[in-house]
């Protein structure tokens, strides 16, 4: 799910206010027509599961209004706080590694070598993007088996003897991260580095001229005029990060059983619905999730004031 | 943008012999280290189905194994199921690009509606497109599921494809490009010439649009391939899987990893190790052939290269 997400700050770029001059447009059906189709499906598969899961939320299993009360339950379950605890364990690390590592990298790419060979890095590092999902998790099963792993030594180091050392459950959010940045951080340095390569040449060689090096320039001028993507990899590191479902679904299959079925929010609400057939206790962690999402969009959209809508 | 040479702190140590020495080793270190991480992985992927089990664990990681050992991998995965793998890769693509085109034929218009006509409830609907882009979407699969089942569509291609083809993204991105890169001029003169709304729309605006409509069609028929949580919810048999939920059955067929359930069956790593192979193998592919294309559309025109 990451790196196609990633690719979403692509759109960033060009978004800048749009003065319109309203006289000029058309009111009047030609564009409803053009967005019949789309509203259709926003209704179907955005607005209406949203307003399903409130209700349900909000309800028992025989329609009666329950005020907080499914929310209070499902917060007082045993697994609910540590799933929280795990995703957030797993994010903060996540955040960090991901965007510390791909802007450094973008950096270097952008400014400390030839464009030719640059171009060659962001290719291979972009190519575990194409592994997504499911097979990404695989290939990491094998990747952390010290039996057959091309890094074993490095496991052994590390006091890893076997596979089922590796997938102890406090190493899950390690693994994850790593998953995680296997597969997404290529796109993101591709995005990183061709938003710094829209800084204009002059600004950086006016830098050298007043004496400041690379690293410098990079924390000076290169950083600050790239913060809006930087925001915008956070709010989609975040979203991502609070819906794993299939990584640790698989690490729980493979580790047979050791690592918890209700490791992320996601596998608890999988289990309340589909274990428990308690689907009103589901979607109150659903929509524990939801709210969680876009309190954190929010605050990141408000404050860095990403999204300029159009200025009318 | 704004510049921000005045904040910057008069260093004058960069330049200096030793410091670059340093800076130099720092750099080759981190990249020399990344691309050992991003491409180690693959490499070993790309020679694990050419030995055998025991060889996976005996042999050097990354030595080649045997062509015919490769054959045999390829014999014991198509025989899983009968054949269910080719099964999976049709499904997949059933599901894939039957939401591709319904997205397609939504978003765009929707897209081309939002930046350049005007009605009613306009700047509601961009706006909503914007929150349910950003809101978790793994959060609203549950309650999908439950709407699906009240419409009877479960077990249905219908309760994989519908969803699928809502990709607010799509409508987003088609919005953006609309916005900033077509002249409004263009349009209105189309007008006067006496062109209808659906003429401008369909012969001045879509061929304009074909670079976002190439990245449209990238995003989401990578993101529906790649799919797993709604597919592994909605769909009941085996030979309604798409590829993603196949391989996570293979997976629990695996003895190494499910001693239990994978005995007497001939899927061992080599086998799941070519499964995964295949499963990418569109997205790879695609990828390879878009690559330079898709970095431009990404950026959309903003690099100097």
């Amino acid at each position: 799910m990451t790196v196609l997400e990633n690719e979403r700050v692509a759109a960033l770029e060009s978004v800048k206010p749009v003065r319109r001059r309203p006289a000029r447009r058309r009111a009047g059906l030609a564009g409803y027509l053009f967005v019949s189709g789309y509203t259709i499906l926003l209704v179907a598969f955005g607005i209406v599961p949203t307003g399903y899961a409130i209700y349900l939320a909000f309800t028992n299993d025989r329609g009666q209004f329950t005020g907080l009360g499914q929310f209070i339950k499902v917060a007082n379950d045993y697994r609910f706080l540590p799933a929280f605890e795990n995703i957030l364990i797993y994010l903060v690390m996540w955040l960090i590694l991901v965007i510390v590592l791909t802007t450094v990298v973008a950096v270097i790419l952008r400014s400390r070598m030839r464009p030719g060979l640059s171009s060659i890095f962001r290719f291979l590092f972009y190519i575990p993007g194409a592994l997504a999902g499911v097979a990404s998790v695989l290939v990491w099963l094998f990747m952390l088996d010290p039996a057959v792993s091309p890094a074993s030594g490095l496991l052994k180091a590390f006091g890893f003897q076997n596979f089922a050392q590796v997938l102890q459950p406090e190493n899950l959010p390690v693994i994850l991260v790593l998953i995680a940045f296997w597969t997404g951080a290529g796109g993101w340095i591709v995005v990183m580095y061709g938003a710094l390569n829209n800084i204009p040449d002059e600004v950086l060689e006016a830098a050298r001229v007043d004496g400041a090096g690379p690293w410098q320039s990079a924390w000076h001028i290169q950083l600050p005029m790239i913060r809006k993507w930087i925001v915008y990899q956070s709010i989609l590191a975040f979203a991502a990060g609070t819906q794993l479902f299939v990584e640790p679904q698989l690490l729980q299959t493979a580790s047979l059983g050791r690592v918890s079925p209700t490791w992320s929010p996601n596998q608890l609400a999988y289990v309340y619905a589909f274990q428990h057939g308690d689907f009103n206790g589901a979607a109150a962690i659903s929509i524990f999730l939801l709210a969680l999402g876009l309190i954190v969009a929010a605050v990141l959209v408000t404050r860095s004031g990403l999204f300029t809508l159009d200025n009318e | 943008m704004t510049t921000t040479l005045d904040r910057r702190a008069g260093g004058h140590t960069g330049t200096r012999p030793v410091s670059r020495f340093v800076s130099t080793g720092i750099v080759v270190l981190i990249l020399a280290l990344l691309l050992i991480f991003f491409v180690l992985p693959a490499i070993w992927l790309l020679l694990a189905p050419t030995k055998t089990a025991g060889q996976l664990i005996h042999d050097f990681p990354l030595s080649f194994g045997s062509f015919g050992q490769l054959g045999a991998a390829w014999q014991h995965l198509t025989s899983f199921q009968n054949g269910a793998i080719f099964q999976w890769l049709g499904n997949s693509a059933v599901y894939s690009i039957g939401s591709l085109i319904l997205t397609l034929v939504t978003s765009v218009p929707a897209g081309y509606a939002l930046a350049l006509t005007e009605f009613k409830g306009r700047k509601t609907l961009l706006t909503v497109t914007l929150v349910v882009m950003i809101m978790p979407s793994a959060a609203l699969v549950l309650p999908t599921f439950l709407e699906l089942n009240l419409f009877g569509l479960i077990g249905t291609v219908w309760s994989i494809i519908l969803p699928f083809s809502f990709f607010p993204f799509g409508v987003y991105l088609v919005y953006i490009y609309f916005a900033t890169s077509l002249p409004r001029d263009l349009l209105s003169a189309a007008r006067i010439d006496g062109c209808n709304e659906w003429q401008v729309f369909w012969r001045i605006a879509m061929p304009l649009a074909k670079p976002v409509i190439g990245l449209i069609a990238f995003f989401s028929f990578v993101n529906n391939w790649n799919n797993f949580f709604l597919p592994y919810l909605v769909l009941p048999s085996s030979d309604q899987f798409p590829i993603q939920v196949g391989l996570n059955q293979l997976l629990s067929s695996t003895p190494s990893f499910n001693p239990v359930a994978g005995k007497g069956l001939n899927i061992t790593s080599p086998e799941l190790a070519l499964a995964i192979i295949i499963a990418i193998l569109p997205v790879l592919v695609l990828f390879l052939f878009s690559q330079r294309a898709l970095v431009a559309g990404m950026l959309a025109g903003a690099t100097k290269e």
